[in-house]
Order: C-alpha cells, then structure tokens, then sequence
C-alpha cells in the first residue's frame, strides 16, 4: 500500500518530523521548501498525496493548490494542507482552492498519518 | 390821488390780514376744528395759483396784443381737469399714498428714490421758477408805479425788495410752522384761498365798471369788441394747440400746482369739485378780458400798456378805490404766486440738495431725530429765502424790461420737460430710471438751447449771428431752427423738439435699460395704484392676469409643486375647475399665511400687495421687510456655521474610523503573524515529541537530535514571547530608562560576543577600529546593547558572502555619533528598505529563524534613547546606521 507523498515545506525541523513519520509507516517521502517552483515539483514527481504548507516563502500555499486544480494531471490530485494559521479566514480560503484536507500546526502525527492514508485510498 | 404811502399803509393791511387769517386757519387745524378747512372749496380756490400776476395783469394785455390767444392759457387747464380727471385723479393718489412732498419728490421716488433725478428736477424747477417770481415782483412793481405821480422818481426797487423782503417773511413763518409727513400747510392754503376770492372780485368788478359804467352795457360792449381789431384776429392753429397743450403740460408740472394740487390734497372729494369748479373758476377770470382790454384801447390814450389797463382805466375815470381794489387783485395773484412756489421750491431744494449734502459731511456723528428736524427747518427757511432772493436777484439783473412778460410761457415749456417721465412713471411698468434721468436731461437741454437762453434776446446769451447762422455756422443747429424747421413760432418750435425728443428718449432708454428691484417696486406701486380703472373693465381678466402673478410669485417661493397643489386646492374650494383661484380676500389671506411661512410676514404682504395692488407698501413695511431678511440671513449664517461644523467633525469622525480601520487590519495581520510564529515551533515541538513518545526503539543519536531540536524550539519560543513584550513595553512607552555610565569599546565587545554566542557556528570577520570607539557614553547600556547585538547576529544571519565581513565604522557629525554595521553581502532590496523596520518584515527567503521583531524593537529604543536607526542605501551589502545625540557622549567625558 506505499504510496509516493511530496511534502511542501520551508521550516526544516517539521520537514524532519513529517518525513520521519511517514516513512516509518511505509510511505515514499519526497521534500521541496520553495513556494515559486512548487508546482513544477508537483507535475514532476506525481506523488499520490501532497502534502502542502501555506506560509511558503516565494508564494503562498493557496496559489499553488489553485493553478494545480486548473491543470487536468493534478486537478484530481488529494491534497493535505497544513497551516499555523488558524483563522476561519484561512479555512474557507483553501477550500475554495479545492483542498481536499486541511490542518492546524500544531498538529497530531497519528492524525496526519490517518489524513494522509485516507487521501490516498480515495 | 392815492398817494404811494396810502397805498402802501393799504397793501400791509393786506398782508397782516392774510397773516391773521393763516394763523387762525393753522391754530384752527391745530386744534383739530379744522374740517372747514378742508372743505373741496377752499382746494378748489387754492388752484388759482395758478392765475398768478402774469395772468392778472398780462391777460388783458395779451388780449390787447394777440386776440383769443389768453384763453389757451386757461384752456389747457380746464381740458385737464375735465377731460382727464381719470388721470389727474391718479396722479394725486398716487402722491398722496407716496407722501409726496413735491414733484421732485414724486419722481425721484417713483425711478427707485434716485438721487440724481430728485436734483434735476429740482434744478429743473428752480431755474424755470426763478423769472417767474421775478415777473410778479416786476407785476407789483408795475402796478405801484401807476399810483406814482407822474414826475416821482421811479422806486421801483424799492418796491421789489421789500415785497421780496415781505413774502420772503411770510413764507418762511406760515411754511414751515410744520414738519408733518404730509407736508401741509393749512394756514397758507387758506390766505392763497383768500386771495383767489380777492383778485377774481376785483377781476370782475373792473369788468362790471368797464361794461356796464363806461361801455354803457352789455349789448353795446359787444358792438364794442365787434367794430375793434381784436373780433379779427387770425387764430395761428398750431400755436393755438400748442399753447394750449402747454399749458395743460404746466398745470400737472409746475412746482407750485403739484404743491396745492397733490401735496395738499386731503381727500378725493376735494379733487371731484375742482374738476368743475375750477373751469368755471377760470372761466370766470376769463369773461371781462375781452371788454376791458377793447374798451381800454378805446378810451385810453395811444401808446398806453395795456398790461396796466385793469389799474388805468378805472383810475382814468377817477374811481380810485376801485383802482386799489384792483391792485390788490394783482397784489394777491403775485403774492399767492411767490409764496407757493417758495414753499415747493425751498422743499424740493432743501430735500434734494441741503439735506443729502449735509447728511454726507455728518456721516459719523449720531444724529437724533430733533437734531435733524432742527436741520430740515433751518435747511427749508434758508432756502426759501435763498429762492425769493434768486427770483429778486434775476428781476434786478434783467433790468424789469419787457423781456420778462414772455416767461410765463418760456417757464412753463421748461417745468414740462418733466411730464413724459411723470406720466410714463404713473402708467407705464416699464419707465426706468436711465430712460427718466435721460428725458428730463435731453428736455433740459433742449429747452436751455431752443427757448430759454434766446429769450434774453438777442445780443444778450446768444450773439445775433449764432442765432441766424447757427453755431460755428452749423446751419441745423440754429436754436431757433433746429433740423432746419424753420418758419415756426420759437415758442412752438422748442415746445415740439424738446418734447418730442424729451419722450422719444423716455421710451427708447426705458426699453434698453434695466430697473433695479426698488425701481420695479415702485413703478409697481405707481402703475397699479387704484383710480386709474375705476370702473372696473373686466375685473375677471384682470382678476386672472392677478391670479398668475401670484401663481408665478408663489412658484417661486414654495416651489411649483407645492405652489400649484395650494392654487388648485384653493380653486375647488371656491368650486371652480380652473388651476387658478380667483383672488379673492379670503384666498389672499390664505395664500399669505403660505408665502409668511417661507419668506415672513411683512415680505409676503409687501410682495402680494405688489401684485394684487390696492394697498401701499410703506417705508415701514420696507423695514420690516428688511428686518426679516437680516435675521434670515443671521439665521442662514449661524446654519452655515454649524453647517461647517458637523463638517469638520464629520471628516475627523471619518478620519478616526479609517486610522480605526487600519488599526483594526493592522490588529489582524499582527495576530495572524503571532499565530504563525508561535505555532511554527509548537509544530515542531510536539511533532517531535511524539515520536519520541511514540517509538520505543530509536537509535540513540536520532533521540538525542530530535530532543536538542525540541529544546532550541522551545528556546525560540521564549524569544519570540520576550520579544513581543519588550515590543509591547516599549510601543506602550512603559520602559524606564536605566542610565548608566560606559564606553563604547567594552559595549561593543560584549555586544560581539553576546552576538557570536547566540549564533554558533557561523563564521564572519568583524573589522573595528578600537581607537575611535574610545567614547565615553551615558545611556541606558543595556538597550543600546540590545540594539548592536541584533544588528550584528542579523549580518551573521543574512550577510549571504562566501567571506562573509562586518564593518563597524564610527563617526561624529553635527552633533550625532554615528556607529554604522556594513556587511559584505547582497544587501536589501530598495521596497523592502522601507519595511524592514516594520514588525515581522522578513525579507529574506532564507529561514533564518528570527520572528522578524528585531528591528522593529531597535527602532523603538532608539527612539527612546533620543536617537534613530536608519539603513543606508548607498552601500553594496546591507549597512544600518544607528545615531545617537552627541549629549548622552559628551556627557559622560
């Protein structure tokens, strides 16, 4: 059942948490910390779930969870996203961009992990 | 024979006894037992000013002379008052409703109280008046010279002055006993009324004695004037009509006539009897001209004047009382004369010349109403001896020769110059000031050119060749043939163009030019003053034309919607289907109450009055009016100012709500950032936290790095939390200051170190010259510590060189010393220089794991240590320059 997970992340240590977490559990884990070349990133490693930061340096999460949805190879793409902001606000921003999961840092690794599994069984 | 001194003892009897009668008449109307006085009689007998010693003596000598001729005098007066009574009629209410003190008055009052216009009439008046009063002091002369023997010496002079000094006198005690509004003079009407009975009597007596004593009755008087020259005299049509047109012109114009016509006018009744009883008045004056100027002719020696007949011919046939009856017939038609017209004059001169300049020069001093009424008293005594003496000082100058008999005609051809302005004014909406002011000066003009100056004869005013050739030879412009008319009578002549140009100008200037708003008002006044339609032709139509006049005024004030729903609703309530009501008083009171509303009440009933006519707008109304639009506009104002007000107040109230508004976003964009500061390393925190928890075999070292990560989040946590509190203190201006004593080189070794300790690892080289940081400091150490060190681990963290170097370079300028922080690196960006001060401006894509705090805190101690921290653009990497005042390191060494 191991799939493929990109994660898109500035912050180092919770690039280190989540990587480690997932791998533990069988997943492939892929990293990419800029937010300008993301997309790109996205379309070149077709992972099975992406998991998606807001606050990235270069260009925020929601504009690239949008231009991803207006493509035809990534539109259907499950989409987690994690954000330290934890405003209403922010939530009806990334469901508009069609987030398909959507977090508050900090979050539980279980949670993260079950988040991550039920994604890609989708 | 009568001796001079007799006839004099006799003439002063005369005068004290119209002196008694006047004072019994005023003490009468004093005491308000006055009704007789009043009385359409006494009106109708006071218009005989109007036969004054001219007429008395000159009718009969005219006839003598010219035939019929006398009688156009009497004619045109007489075709007025029963021809024109509609209009005569009009003119005295008018001046009545206006107090008219004159006809100065009247006109000035009617073209928007002009100024100019009230003087030119005056002049006007007085230069036409003056001759005249000269004629009667020449008249009395005359006469008392026929009492002369005939080898005395001529005191004729003599005589001229003291009767100058005696009307003079009398004027000045029975003409201005009183200031009232309505100017009239009881006691002076009743002694002229007095003496219109003498000189009628005496008239007529003459004529008696001349038909039935000498001419031996009536059938052989006839057979007289048949078999004489005169029953054959040519009748000149053109100057019939002319002369009679004149003297209608006159008897409306003449200052003396509108005074005893209009000012003292009391009530229309007198003016209803003196339609006819002063034609019969006249006419009765007329009846023995005829007789005594033929038989005059007859039984007198050749070569007598024939002016003197009604004194000669009785004293020829030795009836001297009847003689001095006679005199004193003339004696009151010059006296009655002079006294009028220096009552109209001395008004008119005093009103419209003395007071207005004495008015000017006393602008300033506060003037009380008795202070003034003192003034107006002296200004009208003064000015009526100043007209009798003119009128003496013209009969002096123009030596009393024959020039003068023709002015009674010359002189009413000038007063008439004011009829087109004073007509157009009474019945024409459209008379303007400019077109009045225009016709009295080209009249004026053309009278002085045409008739006046010539009629001092030739060689006097005009030189003989001017008059024949025409100035400078201009051969039209002859004064005597204007436009080539030649071949006419002077008299006819000046009459035709001064009058025809005179109303030609009225209309023409009137129709060009626009009234001011008191113009309008009161040509309103005038024109539709009642008494011209008195026998209501068509009260419907007129009632409509009303009816939307005051439709269009109450659009106006109320607004048309408003205007139209009032007049409709009032037209059903009358159960009418017309839009417009007809004004009817109840409807005017409505519609009164309804414009007060907006405009106030006196306003509304002055511009109503305006319209439907009838009653007077007075001078109180005018203030009232006047009033009511001061506080108005007070009123408006005070709104405006309070208006300004909640202005202002709104525009702070918008300023505040907005700087609330960006305070507000500010609030929410600082949480957000707060938010995601503090949860960034929570995440990681917990994250790793329960790995640990969660995995019982984990190779040693990975347990140890995953707790030193733990640690320096939480001790970035910390951080974060201190600094948002210091940040919070500072921005709050809560921090105390702790002063203390040091010097730059240890601050900046421990600033280094504290820096270098923070960020292990990093390597940069740090170029100082120790030499110039030898500068001794009082300032809160601390804070200025906390500001190097951030600059310092801020270079170590972003300074992007592969060698990286710090520069601290120190100077001191103007009063500042400066400690500027200059990296090697690529510096910032020219938009994010301007933000990089702000709270939470990270700029670099590099996490560096700073809050983005720093600067924002450094900036706020600087400016609590009285200081600034800058950037400096002009360096290749990123350079911060931070001042402080020379005090805090001066003062220390």
């Amino acid at each position: 059942m191991a799939g493929n997970v990109l994660v898109i992340e500035d912050e180092p240590n919770i690039i280190e948490a989540i990587s480690f977490v997932l791998k533990r559990a069988g997943w492939n884990v892929e990293t990419h910390s800029t937010g300008s070349t993301a997309a790109e990133a996205v379309r070149a490693k077709a992972p099975d779930v992406l998991i998606l930061d807001v606050m990235l340096p270069g260009r925020s999460g929601y504009d690239i969870l949008r231009e991803l949805r207006e493509d035809p190879s990534t539109s259907n793409l499950p989409v987690l996203m994690l954000t330290a902001r934890g405003q209403t606000r922010d939530r009806e921003l990334a469901e508009k961009a069609g987030v398909n999961r959507y977090m508050t840092k900090p979050f539980s690794n279980a949670e993260m992990l079950e988040a991550v599994r039920e994604l890609s069984n989708a | 024979m009568t001796t001079l001194n007799a006839l004099a003892a006799i003439s002063i009897a005369y005068v004290f006894f119209l002196f008694a009668v006047a004072f019994v008449a005023d003490r009468a109307a004093q005491r308000g037992r006055g009704k007789w006085l009043r009385s359409p009689i006494v009106y109708t007998l006071s218009l005989s000013i109007y036969c004054t010693g001219w007429t008395f003596y000159g009718a009969v000598g005219s006839a003598a002379r010219d035939g019929l001729e006398y009688l156009t005098i009497y004619l045109g007066p007489s075709l007025v008052l029963i021809g024109w009574w509609w209009g005569l009629h009009k003119l005295v209410r008018v001046g009545r409703a206006q107090r008219a003190t004159s006809i100065a008055d009247l006109i000035s009052s009617r073209y928007g109280k002009s100024t100019a216009l009230g003087i030119g009439v005056t002049l006007l008046a007085v230069i036409g008046t003056t001759p005249y009063i000269a004629l009667q002091l020449q008249s009395v002369t005359l006469s008392v010279s026929v009492f002369a023997p005939p080898d005395a010496t001529s005191s004729g002079e003599l005589t001229a002055f003291w009767v100058a000094v005696g009307l003079a006198a009398f004027t000045v005690i029975f003409g201005t006993r009183n200031l009232d509004s309505n100017e009239r003079h009881h006691g002076v009407v009743m002694a002229i009324a007095v003496e219109a009975v003498v000189k009628l009597a005496a008239l007529v007596t003459v004529g008696a004695f001349v038909v039935w004593g000498l001419s031996g009755g009536v059938v052989e008087t006839m057979a007289r004037i048949d078999a004489s020259d005169l029953g054959r005299w040519e009748v000149d049509g053109a100057r019939w009509a002319g002369v009679t047109l004149l003297a209608a012109a006159a008897f409306l114009c003449l200052p003396r006539m509108f005074q005893v016509m209009v000012v003292e006018n009391d009530n229309d009744e007198q003016l209803r009897t003196a339609a006819w009883a002063f034609p019969l008045y006249l006419m009765a004056m007329s009846l023995f001209i005829v007789p005594i100027a033929v038989v005059g002719l007859e039984f007198l020696p050749e070569g007598s004047n024939p002016d003197l007949f009604v004194l000669t011919v009785p004293l020829a046939y030795g009836q001297e009382e009847l003689a001095v009856f006679s005199f004193l017939g003339g004696f009151s038609s010059a006296t009655s004369m002079v006294i009028v017209a220096a009552i109209a004059l001395s008004t008119m001169v005093s009103n419209h010349i003395v007071m207005p300049i004495w008015l000017r020069l006393r602008t300033g001093s506060a003037s009380v109403s008795g202070d003034v009424r003192h003034v107006v008293l002296l200004s009208r005594r003064l000015s009526i001896a100043g007209v009798v003496s003119l009128g003496y000082l013209y009969y002096q100058f123009s030596g009393g020769g024959a020039a003068l008999s023709v002015f009674g005609l010359v002189s009413f051809a000038g007063v008439s110059q004011v009829l087109p302005a004073m007509l157009g004014g009474l019945f024409w909406r459209g008379a303007t000031r400019s077109g009045a002011i225009a016709s009295i000066g080209v009249g004026f003009a053309i009278w002085l050119y045409t008739l006046y100056l010539p009629s001092f004869g030739e060689g006097r005013v005009f030189s003989d060749s001017f008059l024949q050739d025409g100035p400078f030879g201009i051969d039209w412009l002859r004064p005597q043939a204007l436009f080539g008319a030649e071949g006419l009578d002077p008299l006819i002549h000046s009459v035709f163009w001064s009058l025809s140009l005179n109303t030609l100008v009225f209309f023409a200037v009137s129709l060009i030019s626009f009234p001011s708003p008191l113009e309008r008002l009161q040509g309103a006044q005038f024109v539709t003053a009642d008494g011209g339609s008195a026998g209501g032709t068509g009260s419907w139509a007129g009632g409509r034309a009303q009816a939307e006049d005051l439709m269009v005024m109450a659009q106006r004030i109320l607004g048309a919607p408003e205007a139209r729903a009032l007049f409709r609703r009032e037209a059903m309530r009358q159960g009418s289907s017309e839009m417009l009501p007809v004004p009817s008083p109840d409807f005017l009171e409505t519609l009164e109450r309804e414009l007060s509303g907006s405009v106030g009440a006196a306003t509304a009933h002055a511009m109503i009055g305006q319209i439907v006519g009838g009653t007077s707008v007075s001078v109180e109304d005018l203030m009232a009016v006047a009033d009511e639009t001061a506080q108005i506009m007070e009123y408006s104002a005070e709104l405006e100012a309070k208006q300004a007000e909640l202005t202002r107040t709104a525009h702070e109230l918008r300023r505040a709500n907005e700087k609330l508004t960006r305070l507000s976003v500010q609030k929410d964009a600082f949480l957000s950032q707060i938010s995601h500061e503090l949860r960034t390393p929570m995440t990681s925190i917990r994250a790793f936290s329960e790995i640990l928890r969660d995995s019982a075999e984990m190779a040693p070292e990975d347990k140890s790095r995953y707790s030193s990560i733990i640690h320096d989040e939480a001790v970035r946590l910390t951080r974060l939390l201190d600094d948002l509190l210091d940040l919070s203190v500072l921005e709050n201006g809560q921090v105390s200051l702790n002063l203390r004593e040091g010097t730059l080189d240890t601050l900046m070794d421990r600033a280094i170190s504290a820096a270098a300790a923070d960020e292990a690892g990093t390597r940069m080289t740090i170029r100082r010259n120790r030499d110039r940081e030898d500068i001794a400091l009082h300032t809160d150490l601390d804070r200025l510590s906390q500001v190097f060190i951030n600059l310092i681990a801020n270079a170590r963290k972003y300074c992007d060189a592969d060698a990286p170097v710090l520069d601290i370079v120190v100077t001191r300028e103007n009063g500042f010393l400066h400690v500027d922080f200059i990296d090697n690196g690529s510096g910032i960006g020219p938009e994010a220089q301007d933000v990089i001060f702000e709270k939470f401006a990270r700029v670099s894509d590099r996490e560096a794991g700073g809050a983005g705090l720093g600067l924002a805190i450094s900036r706020q101690i600087m400016a609590r240590l009285g200081g600034t921290i800058s950037y400096l653009p002009d360096h290749d990497g990123a350079a911060f320059r931070v001042s402080l005042p020379e005090a805090q390191a001066v003062a220390a060494q």
